[in-house]
């Protein structure tokens, strides 16, 4: 674990309220929303953001895929056990998969990260903050 | 460089492509100030005398790999081509009625268009300027036609401007024109270029501003006839006693420049679409299947490459037949790798440093493409127009109408969308198939409501799913510091080991800067090999 990371707990009842009330609207569309201007992606949950780039490539089981090469799985994934790992391959991509650091803000990422993480059967029980993930910019 | 014997330029610079390759004639006609035309080179490409019994591995039998291949054999070289897929081709790629594309993931689709039609799901337009590639194409035979790039008639559309309805292209470039050339004539007769230009300057540029913009005789820029004969006309001239023409009622200035509009008017102004701009009859993998005539017996299909090695005899690569499991060896002198480095960067291979570090510094871009085959040609039918593209800020980006069987009366496939980086290309890449195609119709309904009706099937590749590529292409995008630091390290050749491919050249993601890749890739190699003898 990396020790720049101070662990959070749980968000703040702020973000929470947010996070429910964006996933509420998600969830009634039943799909996550597509952006329609900008350079941002739309989505702002965790669970939103997954659907909108991650499963491009990771599918939607997080089990990755095989083809003339592969995408790893991020489900069980062992190098997700310290946070700054992601935060820092989604900031600057690894190998072909490309940076996204132009398509997500702070909190997104955070909220991605934190999602994978507690998800796909990974338990990671501390939680990465968007001030965290722009200390790593 | 001063030439003193009877030779002239070209004849120099053939002499030097014959011996040297493409890479020296090019420097050849930097020096002698012919640059300018220096891709040219590719319709002249030719190398000769490969050493006896000399024997070079080709990975990939996509553009550039074919292209390798093709001159190589033609040197004297003994070739093989490993080629992941069931056909050649790679990007190059089609899909008609019957093909059916399994994507990263699982999901399969099975096209569904009416015989004839088609959809190019990677490049699918080859400018008049991408020499290499058009000379292949013209020297297998391959039957070419215009690609319609600008279309007046087509639309530019934003649910932010006009309503969200639909404005004609020639209307916004006629309108854009035209009130640009007012205000600057405005300025001018104000005074305000006084310091800039003499007096005789300023009269010169406002009688051109006048006739540029269709400016009335007070250089006003408004509904007038003048300004008709750009925008179109609100009542068309017609026979015996139908109506006099009618001028038509320009857009709002203000919602036209706050519309952004104008930027879709730049496209077809770049080198790379201007006219002429071809495509093959039939579907871009007309050159792909045209290559692969051309080499018989040279390509294994279906064979993975698993691991990459090389030593002081010469190259060994591992390869799985993907049908039946087996593992198998393939051996040669020399590597010709046109593997895309979003695939090589996952397979073992024994290079220095700094070409591995190439390899996995390079991201690959994002971008997506939907096919829609619908009843009838309700674009020529209902709203007269003919090839060339409407633009959008819809997540659709652009819809692409055929440039080919024009007024045929059955069904017709057009392209609903065309994403290019940006959220959009990742959101469609992560959707299925046919949330893809669903989201395709939807939005273009918002464009033509006749694809409520006349909707019938579609297909669509999001390139992040694509089982050979793992992207579009490489990424080199606007971070100069990615290519300083690595684009030499990926082009230099290691060993008996060279790469090569659309990643290894100055155009990304265009055929042309595959060829381009490969010739100058042989070249390189060919000039050591023969050095080595």
């Amino acid at each position: 674990m990396n020790p720049l990371f101070t662990y959070a707990k749980r968000a703040t009842t702020a973000t929470l309220l947010a996070g429910g009330l964006l996933t509420a609207a998600a969830q009634a569309a039943d799909e996550p929303p597509m952006t329609l201007s900008g350079s941002k992606i739309a989505a702002q949950s965790g669970a939103t953001i997954y659907q909108s780039i991650c499963q491009a490539c990771h599918q939607a089981d997080a089990q990755g895929a095989q083809g003339a090469g592969f995408y790893p799985a991020l489900a069980g994934n062992m190098k997700l056990a310290a946070a700054d790992f992601p935060v820092y391959v989604v900031l600057n991509g690894q190998n072909g998969m490309p940076p996204l650091r132009g398509l997500l803000d702070d909190a997104q990422i955070a909220e991605v990260v934190n999602y994978v993480r507690s998800h796909f059967g990974n338990h990671y029980q501390d939680q990465v903050t968007a001030e965290q993930v722009a200390a790593k910019r | 460089m001063e030439l003193t014997s009877g030779l002239t330029r070209r004849q120099v610079l053939g002499i030097i492509g014959k011996t040297a390759g493409v890479a020296a004639m090019y420097q050849a006609m930097t020096a002698l100030g012919y640059a300018g035309e220096s891709t040219e080179a590719a319709t002249r490409f030719a190398l000769h005398g490969a050493p006896k019994d000399t024997s070079i591995l080709i990975l990939g039998a996509g553009i550039a790999g074919m292209t390798a291949a093709y001159e190589l054999k033609k040197a004297g070289y003994s070739v093989k081509i490993l080629e992941y897929r069931e056909k050649a081709g790679g990007r190059c790629w089609t899909l008609r009625g019957g093909d059916t594309f399994t994507e990263l993931g699982g999901a399969t689709q099975k096209c569904e268009f009416d015989p004839g039609l088609y959809f190019n799901p990677g490049p699918w337009r080859l400018p008049y300027n991408h020499y290499g590639i058009l000379h292949y194409a013209k020297t297998f035979g391959v039957a070419l036609e215009p690609f319609i790039q600008v279309n007046y008639n087509a639309y530019v559309h934003s649910n932010k401007a006009f309503g969200g309805k639909p404005v004609r292209y020639r209307e916004v470039q006629a309108d854009y024109q035209g009130y640009m050339a007012e205000l600057l004539a405005k300025s001018i007769n104000q005074g305000a270029l006084d310091q800039e230009m003499t007096l005789q300057e300023r009269e010169m540029v406002i009688a051109s501003l006048k006739s540029w913009g269709a400016l009335d005789d007070n250089y006003h820029y408004g509904k007038t006839i003048s300004a008709a004969w750009r925008r179109g006309f609100e009542v068309n001239a017609g026979g015996g006693l139908m109506p006099p023409e009618a001028a038509s009622q320009p857009l709002a200035r203000r919602e036209l420049i706050e519309s952004a509009f104008w930027k879709r008017i730049i496209t077809g102004q770049l080198v790379e679409f201007q006219s002429s701009i071809f495509q093959p009859v039939g579907g871009m993998d007309m050159i792909a299947q045209a290559f692969a005539r051309q080499l018989p017996g040279t390509i294994r299909y279906n064979a993975k490459v698993t691991n990459i090695h090389q030593d002081e005899r010469g190259v060994s690569v591992q390869y799985t037949d993907t049908v039946n499991g087996q593992a198998l060896t393939e051996q040669a002198d020399y590597l010709v790798c046109t593997i895309p480095a979003s695939i090589l960067a996952q397979i073992p291979m024994n290079v220095g440093a700094p070409m591995q570090a190439a390899i996995h510094s390079l991201p690959y871009g994002a971008s997506s493409k939907v096919g829609l085959q619908f009843k009838r040609r309700f674009w020529e039918q209902d709203d007269f127009i003919y090839g060339g593209i409407s633009y959008t800020d819809l997540p659709i980006r652009s819809i692409s109408y055929p440039s080919t069987d024009y007024g045929h009366p059955g069904k017709g496939v057009l392209l609903g969308g065309y994403t290019w980086e940006g959220p959009n290309s990742y959101e469609f890449t992560a959707m299925t198939p046919a949330q893809r195609v669903q989201k395709a119709v939807e939005y273009g309904a918002q464009i033509h409501p006749q694809y409520k009706t006349e909707f019938d099937n579609g297909v669509a590749v999001g390139w992040h799913r694509v089982p050979w590529t793992q992207g579009c292409y490489g990424q080199w995008g606007d971070d100069e510091h990615l290519r300083e630091q690595h684009y030499k390290n990926l082009c230099d050749i290691d060993g008996r080991i060279v790469l090569a491919g659309e990643h290894c050249s100055h155009i990304p993601a265009w055929q042309e800067g595959a060829v381009l890749s490969a010739q100058d890739a042989i070249s390189r190699l060919h000039a050591k090999i023969v050095a080595q003898q």
